[in-house]
C-alpha cells in the first residue's frame, strides 16, 4: 500500500507532520536568527515597534556623540545600545524560526505536480497543477499526488495525509457526506477518484498553512494592539522626563551628558517587554501548530483565551463513542457469575469492541480468565435478522441479542420471561445503555448494560475548566433523559439533547447575546454556520472544506479535545504579555537608583545616598544599568517563546502568583544583576 | 484639641459622609431626589435646555467646554471691571488682564491658584458673583464629570451617558448649596467674620503704630471652599487667618468637608456600580496612599527645622524645636494638625493650606509635593479624584487582566484599545505638561527671576507652582513670585490642561464603555472589588507618578534633605 517516497524532502515530512518537533533553541534555528536579527535592521521593520525605535534613534544619537568625542565610555554604550535593538531582532527571529523551517518543509512538497485533468467530453489531459482552477475535474489513481484542494464527486479511496497532519495510517476519502474533502499535496494510496477542485491557485490548504506557520501575514491582535499602545505612551511620556533633566540640570548647575541621558531613556522605557512583544505573539501561534492546530488569525488565539463558554461534542470528544460493558443484571434468581459466564462464553468469539468488552469485564469480575472452551463448540454470528450472537455447545444454546429478539427465541423454545424483565431493560434504555440480554436456552439469565463510557479524565478537565471560569455544554443527539445521565457522569455544565444545526446555532447566539465568547469545534457541512458563528470555530481536518472554511482554527489531528489546550495557549499568550509589561516596568525603580545618582553626583554629591547599590562609579552605575537592560532581554527569550506557565486555577491566585513573580522579582532582580554586573566590569577594568 | 482626638474624629465623621454623602449623591445623579423641582425647572427654562435629552460623550463635553468657556469670561470681565460695579467698600481696583486671565481659569478649573493678596486685590462683588460662584460650580462641573463617566461604565449598548446641565443643576442645587449653606451658619456662629463692611483701623496704643483689619463675607464663603474641593480663601493667609478658621472645630470641620465629597464619591461608584465593594477597593488605594503620606508630612514636621538650627548656630542662641517645625505654623494648630491639613488639602486639589509650605521640612514639602505629583487621587478633587483615579485603575485592570489570560475587564465592560489609549492620554497629560512647564520656566530669565530662592529649594518652588496647577490643586508652596505676565499665562495653560486635557478623555472613555456590552463575570474574570485590586491600583500610582517624577524631585525636597545628611 504505501508508496515509494518521492525525495528526501517527503520522508522528512511523513515522519513528522507539520508538527515536527524542532526544539526551540536548535542550532539550525539560532544560526539564522543571528542572521535575521540584522536583516531586521531595516527602518520599516524598526517603525513598527515604537519603544525599540527610540533605543534605534538613541543609538544613532550616542553614535554621533562618540565620533564627535570619542571616549571609552560613550563608545561602549554605543555599543550595547545597538546590542539591545539587535537582541530585539533576535528574539523576533528566534521566535520565527521554527516556524521558518515548517514552511519550507512544506514548501517543498508544493512542488510543480502534474494533473490529469477531465475535458467536457471525459478525456484526461495533463496540466501543471498551477493551472487549475476552481471547478476543473481531475483524476486521481493510487500512488498520485492530489494536485490541490478539492472534493471527491467520484469514488472512494484510501489517502495518505501523513505529509500534513504527521499521521502516518491512512484515511478513507469517499464521494458525498462529510468524508469528501481531499487536501492538495496528499497521496491516494488506493483506488480511483475524481476530484473536483474548490480552491484558487496560490489559495490551497497547504498554500495558506505555509503562510501561517511562517507568518508571512501575522497581524496584531487586538490585545497585542491595546499593550502597543501603553507601550508607546510610556515611551512618550518618559521622553520628556529625560529631555527636561537637560534644563534641570542646567539650573541645578550639573552639566548633563547626552550620552547618559539617552542611556535613562532607553533603560526607563519599556524595552523589555517592547523588544519580546512580538515574539510572544509568534511563539504563541508556533506553540499551536506544534499541537497540530493551524490559526487562522492570531486574534482567534486570542479569544480562545477568553473563551468562557465550550461547546463539545458528546460522542468522541468525551465519550469513547464505543460501547462497553459496564455491568451484569441477573433475572429470575440466577446469580451473577452465571450470567457473567454465559455473556463471557457467548461473546468469546465477538470481535466487535462491544463484545471484547464483555469478555474483559467477566474476567475482570469473577477471573474466568483460565476458563477453557470446549473443542466442540460453533459460533452463531450476528445478523441483522436475527439480531443476536451466541455459541452453540454440547446440549447447551447461549444468546445475546437485542431484548425482543431473545425473548422471542426464548419463548420459541418454551421458555418464560422472568418478571422484572421489561423494566431493567426500559430502565437501562432511558439511561443511555444499551442492554442485552443473554439467555441460555430456554432460560433467560439477565442483562448486560453497554455504556457509552466517558473518557478518562474527562471529570478533572472539566473541573480545571470550571476553576477558570470557563462553562461547558455537551452536545448531543441523544435523547434529553440519556444526556442527562452522560452530562453527569462526565461532570459538564449543561448539555443540549437532540441536538440539530439549528439548535446549535440558537445555543451559540444566545450565549453570546449574554456578552459569552464560545468556541466549538465541529466536522461537518452542516456545522459550518455555527462554526463561523461561534467565536472560536475549530474544524477537524478530517471534515469536510465548508467546515475547514468556517472555522477559524483546523485541527490537523481530528482531535476535539484540543479545544481545551487552545484555550490554555490563548490564555499563556495573554498571561505572558502582562508578566513580562508587568516585569518591564517594575525594572524601573532600581535602574532609576542606578542612574539618578550617577547623573547628578557631580553636582549635589549629597545624592550619593540614593546609590544603595554602592555602584563603584557614576560611570559604571550608567553602563551596568544599560547592560543589565541588553542582556535581560536575552535572558527572557526562552521565557518568550515558551511561555509563562499556565495553571489551571481561579483567577485571583493567578494574578497573586503572578504579580508577586514578576511584579515584586522586577523590582529585585535588577538590584541584584546591576549590582553584579557593576563588580564584574569594575573587576575588570572596563572602569 | 489632641492630634490624636482631630484624626479619630475626622476618620468617624468621614466614615459616616462616606456612607450617607456617597448614597445621597448616588440618589441625586439618579433624579430621584427632586424636593426642589421648581426651581430646577425654572433654571432648565432659562438655560433652554431640556435635562430629559440625554447626551453622548461628545454633547456633553461640548457643553462643559461652552460652559466653561463662558464661566471664564464672565469671572474675566468682573475681575476687569471690578472698580465701576459696586460692593467694593475698599475701592480695590480693576484687576490687570493676565492676573484676571489666571485668576478666572483658575477658578473655572477649580484650582483656586491665587497670584494675588484676596484682601488687598479683590472687590467683594468679584469675590462673591465670580469667584465663590466658580466655586460651587467648578466643583459640580467635576462631579457631573465623574457621573458621567462611571454612567459609562454602568450602562450597556448605550449611546449616551447622561445630560450635562441637568447633572450640573442637580448637583449645584442639592449638593453644593445646601451643605455649604448649613456649615456657613455654623461658620458664622463659631465666629467666622461675615460683612460686607470696609476693613476696620486699629490704633496700636503701645507702638502707635495704626493696622487695618481686612473683612469680609467670609463665613458664607468659607464651607464652599472646602466643600468643593477649592481652596481659593478670600484672604491671603488662608486657612490660617482666624476669620476664615476661627476654632480648633472649624479647623477639624474644614478637614472633613474638604475629604468628604472625595472619598463619598467611591461610594456612589459602588452604588452606581451595583457592588458597593467595587467602591471599596478604590477607597482603600485612596485611603492607604492618604495615610502613607500624611504619615510622612506628620514625621518629618515633628523633627526640628534644619535651617532655623543653623540659622541659631551661627547666632550663637539656644533655639529649642520640641513641638517639631514650627516656622510657618500656627501655635494654636501646632506641627502634626497642621501638616495633616495641608496633606488633606494638598491630596484633594484643595489646595488651601493652614500652614506655610515654603518652610515645611524637606520632607514635609517632599509629601505635599509627591502627593499631587501622585495625579490627585487620594482621595483628589471633587469629582476629578473619582475619573482620575478610574483611569488609574482601568490601566491597572488591563496589566493585571492580561496577567490572568484573559481580556481585560473592569465592571463587564473589555478594556482594549481604545480604552487604553484613552486612559493613557488622561494620566499622562499631567506629568508631561508639569515637567515641560517647569523645563521652560527653569530656561528663560522670566522663569528663573519669579522663584525667591536659589538651588533646590528654587527649583521646588517653580517645580510646585507647575505640578499644583496642572493637578488643579492651587496650593503654593510660596517663594515664588507668580504674578508676572509669564507665571500667570504659563500657569494658566497648565490650568486649563490639567482640567480639560483629563475630563474630556473621561467622557470619552465614558462614551465608549457605555456603548459596549457587558461580559458576565465568572471565576476567570479578573475581580476588582478585591484588597489585591487596591495594591494594584496604588501600584499604578505609585509607579506612574514616581517614573515620571523621581528625577525632578531628586533635584528638588530629595537633594534639599540629603543636605542634611540623612532622609529623616
Amino acid at each position: 500500500m504505501s508508496p515509494e517516497p518521492s525525495g528526501p524532502g517527503s520522508r522528512v515530512i511523513r515522519a513528522q507532520g507539520v508538527a515536527q518537533s524542532r526544539s526551540l533553541f536548535d542550532v539550525e534555528i539560532l544560526r539564522h536568527a543571528a542572521v535575521d536579527s540584522l536583516r531586521k535592521l531595516s527602518l520599516r521593520t524598526q517603525a513598527r515597534n515604537p519603544v525599540m525605535f527610540v533605543v534605534l534613534v538613541g543609538t544613532v544619537v550616542t553614535l554621533v556623540e562618540s565620533i564627535a568625542h570619542p571616549t571609552l565610555f560613550d563608545w561602549s554604550i554605543t555599543i550595547w545600545l545597538f546590542a539591545t535593538v539587535l537582541f530585539a531582532n533576535f528574539a523576533e527571529a528566534m521566535a520565527e524560526g521554527r516556524g521558518k523551517a515548517q514552511a519550507d518543509t512544506l514548501r517543498r512538497m508544493r512542488t510543480e505536480t502534474q494533473a490529469r485533468r477531465l475535458g467536457s467530453g471525459g478525456a484526461e489531459e495533463l496540466v501543471q497543477a498551477s493551472d487549475l482552477s476552481r471547478g476543473d475535474m481531475v483524476v486521481c489513481e493510487a500512488g498520485d499526488l492530489i494536485p490541490s484542494d478539492g472534493e471527491i464527486v467520484e469514488g472512494i479511496a484510501s489517502v495518505d495525509e501523513s505529509a500534513i497532519t504527521g499521521e502516518s495510517a491512512p484515511v478513507i476519502r469517499e464521494s458525498g457526506g462529510d468524508r469528501s474533502a481531499v487536501t492538495g499535496g496528499t497521496r491516494v494510496l488506493s483506488d480511483r477518484i475524481v476530484v473536483k477542485i474548490t480552491a484558487e491557485r496560490g489559495h490551497t490548504f497547504l498554500d495558506r498553512m505555509i503562510s501561517l506557520v511562517e507568518g508571512a501575514r501575522r497581524q496584531k491582535t487586538p490585545n497585542e494592539i491595546a499593550l502597543t499602545i501603553l507601550l508607546a505612551a510610556l515611551t512618550i511620556v518618559f521622553l520628556p522626563v529625560v529631555v527636561v533633566l537637560q534644563p534641570f540640570g542646567h539650573f541645578s548647575g550639573a552639566t548633563v551628558s547626552v550620552v547618559v541621558l539617552v542611556s535613562l531613556l532607553v533603560c526607563l522605557i519599556p524595552t523589555t517587554i517592547g523588544a519580546l512583544l512580538s515574539a510572544i505573539g509568534i511563539a504563541g501561534m508556533d506553540r499551536l501548530v506544534q499541537k497540530n492546530v493551524l490559526a487562522m488569525s492570531g486574534r482567534a488565539v486570542e479569544a480562545a483565551g477568553d473563551v468562557q463558554t465550550l461547546l463539545l461534542d458528546k460522542t468522541g470528544t468525551i465519550t469513547l463513542g464505543n460501547r462497553m460493558a459496564s455491568q451484569f443484571i441477573p433475572a429470575g434468581d440466577h446469580g451473577m457469575e452465571e450470567l457473567a459466564q454465559a455473556a463471557r462464553l457467548a461473546s468469546l468469539a465477538d470481535e466487535t469492541p462491544e463484545g471484547r468488552s464483555i469478555v474483559a469485564l467477566a474476567d475482570e469480575l469473577f477471573n474466568l480468565r483460565d476458563q477453557k472452551l470446549d473443542e466442540r463448540h460453533v459460533f452463531v454470528p450476528f445478523t441483522a435478522n436475527t439480531r443476536m450472537s451466541g455459541l452453540d455447545l454440547v446440549g447447551q444454546k447461549i444468546r445475546k441479542g437485542a431484548a425482543d429478539a431473545v425473548k422471542s427465541w426464548v419463548v420459541e423454545q418454551g421458555g418464560r420471561i422472568p418478571p422484572g424483565l421489561d423494566d431493567t431493560v426500559a430502565s437501562l434504555a432511558r439511561a443511555g445503555s444499551t442492554p442485552l440480554v443473554v439467555a441460555e436456552g430456554p432460560e433467560i439469565l439477565g442483562v448486560i448494560e453497554l455504556k457509552d463510557v466517558v473518557k478518562q479524565g474527562m471529570v478533572e478537565r472539566f473541573d480545571q475548566l470550571r476553576s477558570i471560569g470557563i462553562r461547558t455544554v455537551m452536545i448531543t443527539g441523544d435523547n434529553p433523559l440519556t444526556a442527562a445521565a452522560i452530562a453527569a457522569e462526565a461532570g459538564v455544565d449543561d448539555f443540549l439533547a437532540e441536538a440539530t444545526p439549528e439548535t446549535k446555532m440558537e445555543l451559540i447566539k444566545a450565549e453570546q447575546e449574554g456578552g459569552k465568547l464560545v468556541a466549538m469545534t465541529g466536522d461537518g457541512t452542516n456545522d459550518a454556520p455555527a462554526l463561523a458563528q461561534a467565536d472560536v470555530g475549530v474544524a477537524m481536518n478530517s471534515g469536510t472544506t465548508a467546515a475547514k472554511e468556517a472555522g477559524n482554527m483546523v485541527d490537523l489531528d481530528s482531535n476535539p479535545t484540543k479545544l481545551i489546550d487552545i484555550v490554555e495557549i490563548g490564555k499563556q499568550l495573554l498571561i505572558t504579555r502582562g508578566a513580562l509589561t508587568t516585569f518591564s516596568i517594575a525594572n524601573d525603580v532600581a535602574k532609576y537608583f542606578a542612574i539618578i545618582p550617577a547623573l547628578f553626583v557631580a553636582t549635589y554629591p549629597q545624592l550619593n545616598t540614593l546609590n544603595i547599590m554602592k555602584l563603584h562609579s557614576p560611570q559604571s552605575a550608567v553602563m551596568s544599568a544599560v547592560i543589565f537592560n541588553a542582556l535581560i532581554i536575552v535572558a527572557l527569550i526562552p521565557l518568550a517563546l515558551r511561555g509563562v506557565k499556565f495553571r489551571p486555577v481561579g483567577a485571583s491566585s493567578i494574578l497573586r502568583r503572578n504579580v508577586l513573580v514578576y511584579g515584586v522579582g522586577g523590582i529585585i532582580v535588577p538590584f541584584v544583576f546591576i549590582k553584579l554586573i557593576d563588580l564584574f566590569i569594575t573587576a575588570v577594568h572596563w572602569y | 484639641m489632641g492630634f490624636f482626638w482631630t484624626v479619630s474624629a475626622t476618620v468617624v465623621l468621614l466614615a459616616i459622609t462616606w456612607r450617607f454623602l456617597g448614597s445621597y449623591m448616588a440618589a441625586v445623579f439618579d433624579g430621584r431626589i427632586n424636593y426642589l423641582r421648581w426651581l430646577e425647572r425654572l433654571i432648565y427654562r432659562l438655560l433652554a435646555v431640556d435635562p430629559e435629552q440625554e447626551q453622548s460623550w461628545q454633547r456633553y463635553a461640548g457643553a462643559l467646554v461652552v460652559f466653561s468657556g463662558v464661566a471664564i469670561l464672565v469671572t474675566y470681565t468682573c475681575m476687569r471691571i471690578q472698580q465701576h460695579i459696586g460692593i467694593n467698600p475698599q475701592h480695590q481696583l480693576d484687576v490687570k488682564p493676565a492676573l484676571s486671565f489666571n485668576t478666572a481659569v483658575s477658578f473655572v478649573t477649580n484650582t483656586n491658584w491665587q497670584n494675588y493678596s484676596g484682601e488687598s486685590t479683590m472687590s467683594f462683588f468679584t469675590l462673591m458673583v465670580a469667584l465663590t460662584v466658580q466655586q460651587f460650580v467648578s466643583a459640580s462641573v467635576g462631579i457631573a464629570v465623574a457621573i458621567a463617566m462611571v454612567r459609562g461604565f454602568v450602562r450597556k449598548d448605550c449611546a449616551t451617558i447622561g445630560n450635562f446641565w441637568a447633572d450640573l443643576v442637580r448637583c449645584i442645587l442639592y449638593i453644593m448649596v445646601p451643605i455649604s449653606f448649613l456649615f456657613g451658619i455654623l461658620w458664622v456662629a463659631q465666629g467666622a467674620v461675615d460683612t460686607l463692611g470696609a476693613s476696620v483701623h486699629v490704633k496700636n496704643a503701645l507702638t502707635g503704630f495704626t493696622q487695618s483689619i481686612a473683612r469680609g463675607p467670609m463665613g458664607f464663603i468659607e464651607p464652599i471652599k472646602q466643600l468643593g474641593t477649592n481652596g481659593g480663601g478670600p484672604f491671603n493667609a488662608n486657612g490660617a487667618h482666624p476669620y476664615e478658621n476661627p476654632t480648633p472645630l472649624t479647623n477639624l470641620l474644614s478637614l472633613v468637608l474638604v475629604l468628604a465629597i472625595p472619598f463619598a464619591l467611591t461610594y456612589t461608584f459602588g452604588k452606581m456600580a451595583g457592588k458597593i465593594r467595587e467602591g471599596v477597593a478604590l477607597l482603600g488605594a485612596m485611603v492607604l496612599i492618604f495615610s502613607v503620606w500624611a504619615g510622612i508630612a506628620a514625621y518629618a514636621e515633628q523633627r526640628p527645622n534644619p535651617a532655623v538650627a543653623r540659622g541659631a548656630a551661627v547666632t550663637h542662641t539656644v533655639v529649642r524645636q520640641k513641638a517639631g517645625n514650627m516656622e510657618g505654623k500656627e501655635v494654636r494648630n501646632g506641627a502634626s494638625a497642621s501638616s495633616l491639613y495641608n496633606i488633606a488639602s494638598t491630596q484633594t486639589s484643595t489646595g488651601s493650606v493652614d500652614s506655610a509650605n515654603d518652610s515645611f521640612n524637606p520632607m514635609g514639602g517632599f509629601a505635599l509635593l509627591t502627593g499631587m505629583m501622585l495625579g490627585e487621587v487620594t482621595p483628589g478633587g471633587a469629582g476629578s479624584g473619582l475619573y482620575t483615579i478610574l483611569l488609574m485603575a482601568v490601566i491597572a485592570v488591563f496589566i493585571g487582566g492580561l496577567m490572568i489570560g484573559r481580556t481585560p475587564e473592569y465592571l463587564g465592560k473589555k478594556i482594549q484599545a481604545r480604552e487604553v489609549k484613552l486612559a493613557a492620554i488622561g494620566v499622562l497629560v499631567m506629568p508631561v505638561t508639569v515637567l515641560i512647564m517647569t523645563a521652560i520656566a527653569v530656561s528663560i530669565h522670566a522663569g528663573r527671576v519669579g522663584a525667591l530662592n536659589a538651588g533646590p529649594h528654587g527649583f521646588t518652588e517653580i517645580l510646585y507652582a507647575f505640578t499644583s496647577q496642572a493637578n488643579n490643586n492651587g496650593s503654593a508652596f510660596a517663594g515664588l513670585n507668580g504674578n508676572t505676565a509669564f507665571y500667570n499665562v504659563m500657569g494658566a495653560i497648565a490650568m486649563l490642561m490639567g482640567r480639560f486635557a483629563v475630563m474630556i478623555p473621561c467622557l470619552a472613555l465614558g462614551g465608549t464603555l457605555a456603548a459596549k456590552g457587558s461580559v458576565p463575570a465568572g471565576l476567570g474574570t479578573f475581580r476588582t472589588d478585591t484588597p489585591m485590586f487596591s495594591g494594584l491600583v496604588v501600584g499604578v500610582i505609585v509607579i506612574i507618578g514616581g517614573l515620571s517624577f523621581f528625577p525632578a524631585v531628586s533635584l528638588g525636597p530629595i537633594v534639599e534633605q540629603l543636605s542634611t545628611g540623612k532622609f529623616f
